[in-house]
């Protein structure tokens, strides 16, 4: 199984070639554990070694859920799982079986209607999966095959390879490593370095690829996307075979396109739906909302309500019944067969009658126009033209819209920092060499420049040692050199001839800030890093080993050898993981700086060196192939050999880079803040850097008086938890306790009262979290919540990504279970994306795999505030909206019916024609209402945008609470009554029309339904504040589609009725003046609560304007006070290089 | 104001020449009393009071020849000036019932002939009779109304009959397009053989009247009492009093004699008869309901406009006051 990979920049889809398929593993072992066995080209590697050539999973990819053959009955099967549809398959069969007032057609239809439309959705998605399936299945791979390249759909070999491909050679750029962009399904951070074997670099040709001989052993897949430990073990004719460890640096995920490199040859490990990138598809779950709980209880108590209907009004047939002449008079006797049946069996079927007379209370249609709202709402989020971001050329992105409304209830925020509020475009600002402050000057500002370099010196170390120090900087690095004719990367720099790429922008900000300083990197060919010099002379040092950067250790090393032979080690990173590696004498001098920097918002890195003698060397270089080698517990040999490496360093200085806030991010806090929201930060970065970018971007005002628990106030000693319940208990006590109880009624409005905020960081967090033995300390987590619930802003600083998680997911089982939403942008913040309610993306630089896995992704921080604040709100305000329209409007519908029984001798006659049951809800009432849905903006989204308080008014899902539905539930039984006893009594009359002539029972549900329909339709116009050419197209369009409709229908004879009970009876009614009259005042007196509460409305809201008009003009002149400018100044504007 | 003198408008059409509050007073007056002469006159004659005249013919059958005759003298105040619509009302009679309601054939009632000879399963029980398809089948048809009432004017013990006409009482489009007799050649007669008349009916389908243009299924009768009533107790127009010149009214006020011949039994049922007299104005006949909401909900938003205007008046007041002092 070697396969080719050419390089094409032009294509994203990297074309694969392999040969004669043979993948292998381990029998009988439990799947994700233990290793798998790869044979290289399907060649045993000796007689003896005999493998099973197990069966295993084809490369097709199939994301797709349906085949043309099994759509539909596993769509339907699919859709009848859920219970309103199922609910209406069962009345719809109880028609057909029993006997029953109305016609299996008017629950038929509709639910016919219903299904057909989500069948018609889902179908057009899962067509898309397909074709984004063939797009990969059917694209072309090279297979060397006998030495040759033989070109072949990737979907019909038998194990295809379009699944991980593991670097065994690379070819013409063959330096033995090549940078990978991130493409197609592929979503590791922007690009990647990736590495061949060492022994097989050599293997640039079909011919010597497929002479190789070698197996892979690996582990089962695992949907760790950085995470792969295998082993290639090579054998070479008469020789020892030769065993070389992989890493995730050798392992090229699905979908990866090349970048530097035309072409490179590979073996597929993983294929199919085992690659790492299936794997991870698979794991995202689904999102509900809380709307649709809300949704359940209110169709509970309808059920309830349907139920109890039918109860009654079975129970009071019988008991009319009971009278003879009631029962059968002699004008209307029973069939034979009604008699001969059993009375039980008899009361049953009267019972399922009524359940299906009544059954309309429940809005069969709800479902599908909730689904096609937030469907077609969702596009406003991508359309939206003011979060379209010119830089990157794109706009907001939707990747489920299932959670709309949930924008609009959102109580808690967790924001990255890095990245997220801050740019991530790193600038160096400044560094100190053995204390003394390099700063650079580029501005013209400092008149007299000096003759030596672009450099102002406060003061000044050895020579020697400043040009180690910038020799380190230039070293210790994982840049990459990118030629400039081909822009393509992130960081372009016109003057330049070429640009340098990394996962990391701080690296790069490094190795320009040394390029300042006169030394530039000049990349790395056959392990040999180039570097220019001050005085323009040429370095090159051979690059040994590069241990890497992980979050655990927080640094990283290079092991350089000189062209001297020297061997030295240089390490960079934070201070906290530097200083205990460094001689304590040393210290000091730089940690002045350090912290200074850190107050002012910059990132800080330490760098020191040491020099190996050649012994020490060679135990380290054999350690770390040792762990390399590891299959098992390879990460933790690693890391233990890196600790043992890195230690008694000598420190050289320290650098400062400065991360931009973005803009607008402490508007958007503020904004955030003042909707009631809170906003936690959880960051990586240390807690100076942290905290005062969270004072700059207003998450702590001056006035907010901070808690900390951290490991400054907490300690070092062995008392920490002794300390740290003291704190805890302090805190709580000043929080919680002192503070009065009469509060309650301001649960949100906190902005009266000192605010507090409180900062953690991650080992803290972990001794809160998961404290020793003691188990007093166990309630520890709960005062802390409390403590953490009472605080207008929470830090933390120094997380790891899943303790990210693990706090996100204890704010959100707290109680009353708040609504949380989660943002970041980098592959730290996904653990944290996925675990809150609402998971937003940063379509940042460090990658795309936030907005992968996110619900919503965004450009820029700022646009946050649009989404919650307007967006956010209007979906809630519509669907809940919707939602309780939908069950009074069904009410009203119904309750006249149920009415209607006490006049018919409980004799299940239905009060409306068939057509108009069934053409109620899906034609008549439908559309309008799914436009407003969909349009209304019941405040302008400009006022929404500004006025963050305006958020407030519908937290706590308070649309959607018992009172407002109770509200509407009595609005449509007032109405329901008002339609049918206004008709009745109009009935009383001898004739309505001038002619003399009556009207029959027909005429009676035909009033009645007119007054329905115009009633529920201009209740909606009245509750529509924003109207569009379409809110007035569908309102009066149904509204004379009824009309139209209803003339059509009683125009014409039908042939397939049975009875033509409609025949010319809406004409005839609208013949008769009387009725006329009847309907409009019914109308107007079902609208007048509507009408006059809208009045006083108004008033009310006059009346307060008028009282916010004269307070506002004192907070006015408070918020016009330049907000108290927090420690950075600099980080707002560009002049900053100037101080 | 718009509401307010709606219901002026209404009542006075009701009842000209009283004053609005007679009017509102009238309604709570019972019907028979008969003081507004376009308030309905009622009169019932179920016979369950053994005083009643029509009390021998309460335990009437439907078979009974020859059918027991009643006869009810009454006294009109007032004078009726335009036509006169004869209604027959009858009570506690559930024409909705679902059973009921569905127990009808419009096929058949279309002139369908196969549907003639094979009608619906809905008719059950009275889809045949002796094996014979029943014409028109179904519930309905079998339960129609059948007793006879005249009308005579009494002057000076004379008995003027008062010529009342059978035609034009049903929907014109019921009459010429929803009702058809059979197609074929022959006359009534041939068109319905091979069916039976419903069980309950003296006579067949097709000797309902001796005018062509009335018999069969577009009987004028027939066709009124197939459009099911709303609620139990209702009333059908059974005959109209044409004005006959612009000297005399329709209905002089005077003695009148109701004759009845009592064919349709109602006391099993607990049910209730009644002849109505009725006139009618442009926006059909006389209906207190509609005159009262109007009059009560144009009072309601006359009265929340007055406080509203008050509020907004004061309201507007303290909006300039409040901006003196800024």
């Amino acid at each position: 199984m070697v396969f080719k990979v050419p390089s094409n920049p032009n294509h994203s889809v990297s074309s694969f070639l392999f040969r004669r398929c043979a993948v292998a593993a381990c029998a009988g072992e439990e799947k994700r554990v233990g290793t798998r066995t790869v044979v290289v080209g399907h060649r045993p590697v000796s007689e003896t070694d005999a493998y099973v050539a197990q069966k295993f999973c084809d490369n097709r990819i199939v994301s797709s859920k349906y085949t043309l053959w099994n759509f539909l009955p596993k769509n339907l099967f699919e859709q009848f799982r859920r219970i309103a549809n199922f609910y209406f398959l069962i009345i719809f069969l109880v028609q057909v079986i029993v006997d029953t007032p109305t016609s299996p057609v008017t629950s038929g239809l509709p639910l016919f209607f219903v299904i057909t439309v989500t069948a018609i959705k889902q179908g057009y998605e899962d067509w898309l999966r397909h074709r984004a399936d063939n797009e990969v299945n059917k694209s072309n791979v090279f297979i060397v095959e006998n030495a040759k390249q033989v070109q072949k759909e990737s979907e019909k070999i038998k194990v295809t390879v379009n699944g991980e491909v593991r670097l065994l050679s690379l070819k013409l750029v063959g330096r033995g490593r090549c940078v990978v962009r991130a493409g197609g399904g592929m979503s590791c951070p922007g690009e990647l370095t990736h590495y061949a074997v060492r022994d097989t670099t050599v293997l640039c040709t079909d011919e010597a690829i497929d002479a190789l001989t070698a197996t892979i052993e690996c582990e089962q897949p695992q949907p760790d996307l950085y995470k792969f430990v295998g082993r290639i073990i090579i054998y070479r004719s008469n020789q020892e075979p030769v065993a070389r460890s992989l890493g995730p640096e050798n392992l090229l995920l699905k979908g990866a396109t090349l970048k530097n490199t035309k072409k490179i040859y590979g073996v597929a490990v993983y294929t199919g739906m085992e690659t790492k990138m299936a794997l991870n598809y698979q794991g995202k779950s689904q999102k509900r909302s809380a709307v649709e709980k809300s949704i359940n209880a209110f169709l509970i108590v309808y059920l309830c309500i349907l139920l109890s209907k039918a109860t009654v009004c079975t129970t009071l047939k019988y008991v009319w019944q009971s009278n003879p002449f009631n029962d059968e008079p002699w004008y209307n006797e029973k069939t034979k067969k009604e008699r001969e049946t059993f009375k039980v069996l008899r009361m049953f079927t009267d019972f399922l009658s009524f359940m299906v007379l009544f059954n309309f209370i429940i809005p069969v249609s709800m479902y599908v126009t909730v689904e096609m709202q937030k469907f077609l709402g969702s596009f406003f989020i991508s359309w939206d033209k003011e979060m379209y971001d010119e830089e990157i050329k794109e706009g907001a992105l939707v990747n489920t819209s299932d959670l709309n409304e949930e924008l609009g209830q959102v109580e808690y925020v967790f924001t990255d920092k890095t990245g997220t509020l801050t740019e991530n475009s790193m600038e160096f600002i400044e560094c100190c060499i053995d204390g003394h402050k390099y700063k650079d000057c580029i501005s013209e500002v400092d008149g007299f420049s000096q003759t030596d370099g672009p450099l102002k010196y406060y003061g000044k170390a050895e020579k020697s040692r400043e040009e180690l120090f910038l020799r380190a900087l230039c070293l210790c690095h994982t840049v990459q050199i990118k030629e400039a004719d081909q822009v393509d990367g992130l960081i372009g720099h016109p003057e330049h001839r070429y640009t340098y790429i990394s996962s990391s922008p701080d690296e790069i900000a490094l190795v320009k800030g040394a390029e300042k300083y006169g030394f530039t990197f000049l990349g790395l060919e056959n392990n040999f890093m180039k570097i220019r010099n001050q005085k323009n002379e040429m370095e090159t040092y051979q690059l040994l080993h590069v241990l890497n950067f992980d979050p655990v250790r927080r640094r990283m090393s290079v092991i350089v050898r000189t062209t001297t032979g020297k061997l030295l080690l240089f390490c960079k990173g934070a201070d906290s993981s530097i200083f205990p590696r460094v001689q304590q004498e040393e210290i000091q001098q730089t940690k002045v700086h350090v912290d200074r920097n850190a107050m002012d918002g910059y990132r800080t890195l330490c760098v020191a060196f040491k020099e190996l003698t050649q012994k020490e060397y060679d135990k380290i270089d054999r350690q770390l192939n040792e762990a390399k080698m590891a299959l098992q517990d390879r990460e933790e040999k690693m890391a233990k050999v890196f600790e043992d490496t890195e230690a008694d360093m000598h420190l050289i200085g320290a650098t400062a880079v400065e991360d931009r806030l973005q803009e607008q991010s402490a508007e958007t806090i503020e904004a955030l803040h003042a909707a009631g929201m809170k906003v936690w930060v959880l960051t990586g970065d240390k807690m100076e850097t942290a905290k005062s970018t969270c004072y700059a971007c207003r998450l702590f005002q001056t006035s907010t008086e901070l808690l900390e628990l951290t490991a400054k106030t907490v300690g070092e000693s062995e008392r920490k938890e002794d300390r740290l319940h003291e704190l805890l208990m302090e805190y709580h006590k000043k929080l919680i306790q002192d503070v009065p109880k009469n509060r309650g009624g301001l649960k949100r409005s906190w902005t009266l009262s000192q605010e507090y905020g409180l900062i953690i960081d991650g080992s803290t967090l972990s001794l809160i979290l998961n404290p020793s033995q003691d188990s007093s300390s166990s309630n520890y987590k709960n005062i802390f919540l409390q403590i953490c619930l009472k605080c207008t802003a929470v830090l933390c600083c120094r997380m790891a990504p899943l303790q990210k998680a693990q706090i996100v997911r204890m704010v959100k089982n707290t109680k009353g279970s708040p609504i949380t939403l989660s943002i970041g942008d980098g592959a730290n913040d996904v653990s944290m994306i996925l675990e809150a309610h609402v998971g937003i993306g940063i379509k940042g630089k460090e990658g795309r795999q936030a907005s992968r896995n996110s619900d919503y992704a965004v450009p820029k921080f700022k646009h946050l505030r649009k989404l919650l604040l307007a967006h956010g709100h209007l979906y809630y305000v519509r669907i809940a909206h919707l939602v309780q329209y939908f069950f009074y409007k069904n009410l009203c519908f119904i309750l006249p019916q149920f009415l209607y029984q006490f006049f018919c001798g409980f004799s299940q006659q239905p009060l409306y024609d068939a057509a108009y049951l069934t053409m109620y809800n899906i034609c008549f009432t439908s559309l309008p209402i799914l436009a407003y849905s969909l349009l209304e903006q019941h405040i302008n989204i400009d006022t929404l945008t500004a006025d963050p308080q305006l958020y407030m008014k519908v937290s706590d899902n308070a649309m959607l609470q018992w009172k407002p539905f109770l509200y509407w539930t009595f609005l449509g039984a007032f109405e329901g009554l008002v339609f049918f006893f206004g008709v009745y009594f109009l009935f009383q009359n001898s004739s309505l029309e001038d002619n003399g002539k009556v009207f029959g029972n027909w005429t009676f549900g035909t009033i009645v339904f007119t007054v329905l329909v115009f009633t529920v339709t201009l209740k909606l116009a009245l509750d529509t504040r924003f109207w569009t050419w379409m809110n007035h197209f569908v309102i009066w369009g149904s509204l004379a589609f009824y009309v139209f409709f209803s003339f059509f229908w009683g125009g014409v004879i039908w042939p397939f009725l049975k009875q033509q009970r409609m025949y010319f009876v809406f004409a005839h009614m609208l013949t008769s003046v009387s009725t006329w009259l009847a309907i409009i005042l019914l109308i107007f007196i079902s609208l007048f609560p509507e009408i006059l509460l809208i009045v006083l409305k108004n008033i009310k809201e006059k009346s307060h304007q008028v009282r916010n008009k004269i307070i506002r003009k004192v907070p006015d002149s408070l918020s016009a006070r330049p907000s108290v400018r927090p420690l950075l100044l600099r980080t707002f504007s560009d002049e900053s290089n100037v101080l | 104001m718009g509401f307010w003198s709606w219901g002026v408008v209404t009542l006075q059409n009701e009842c000209p020449g009283n004053t609005l509050a007679y009017s509102s007073i009238s309604f709570f007056y019972s019907p028979t009393v008969n003081d507004c002469p376009f308030f309905p006159l009622q009169i019932d004659y179920t016979g369950t009071e053994p005083s009643s005249p029509c009390n021998k013919c309460l335990n009437v059958s439907w078979d009974s020849s020859p059918p027991c005759t009643c006869t009810i003298n009454f006294t009109l105040e007032h004078s009726f000036e335009s036509n006169v619509f004869m209604y027959y009302g009858l009570s506690n009679f559930y024409q909705n019932h679902r059973r009921y309601v569905k127990s009808r054939d419009d096929s058949q009632l279309n002139g369908d002939n196969a549907s003639l000879l094979n009608p619906s399963k809905e008719c059950e029980p009275y889809r045949t009779n002796e094996d014979k398809p029943i014409a028109p089948c179904g519930a309905i048809a079998n339960s129609m109304f059948n007793d006879t009432l005249e009308l005579y004017r009494i002057d000076n013990d004379t008995r003027t009959p008062i010529t009342l006409i059978k035609k034009g009482i049903a929907w014109w489009t019921d009459k010429n397009v929803k009702f058809r007799n059979p197609t074929g050649d022959g006359n009534l007669t041939a068109l319905f053989q091979g069916t039976t008349k419903p069980v309950n009916w003296p006579k067949p389908v097709y000797m309902l009247d001796s005018e062509p243009d009335n018999n069969g299924f577009i009987n004028e009768d027939f066709i009124v009492w197939m459009r099911t009533a709303a609620l139990p107790t209702f009333r059908k127009l059974y005959r109209l009093i044409e004005r006959k010149n612009n000297l005399q009214p329709t209905l002089q006020a005077g003695k009148y004699s109701l004759d009845i011949a009592y064919n349709y039994p109602v006391h099993s049922f607990d049910g209730r008869k009644r002849m109505i007299l009725s006139t009618i104005s442009w926006m059909g006949g006389k209906n207190p309901f509609l005159g009262i909401a109007y009059i009560t909900v144009g009072s309601i938003c006359f009265f929340l406009g007055v406080v509203l205007l008050i509020i907004h008046h004061k309201y507007g007041n303290r909006n300039t006051s409040a901006d003196i002092p800024n």
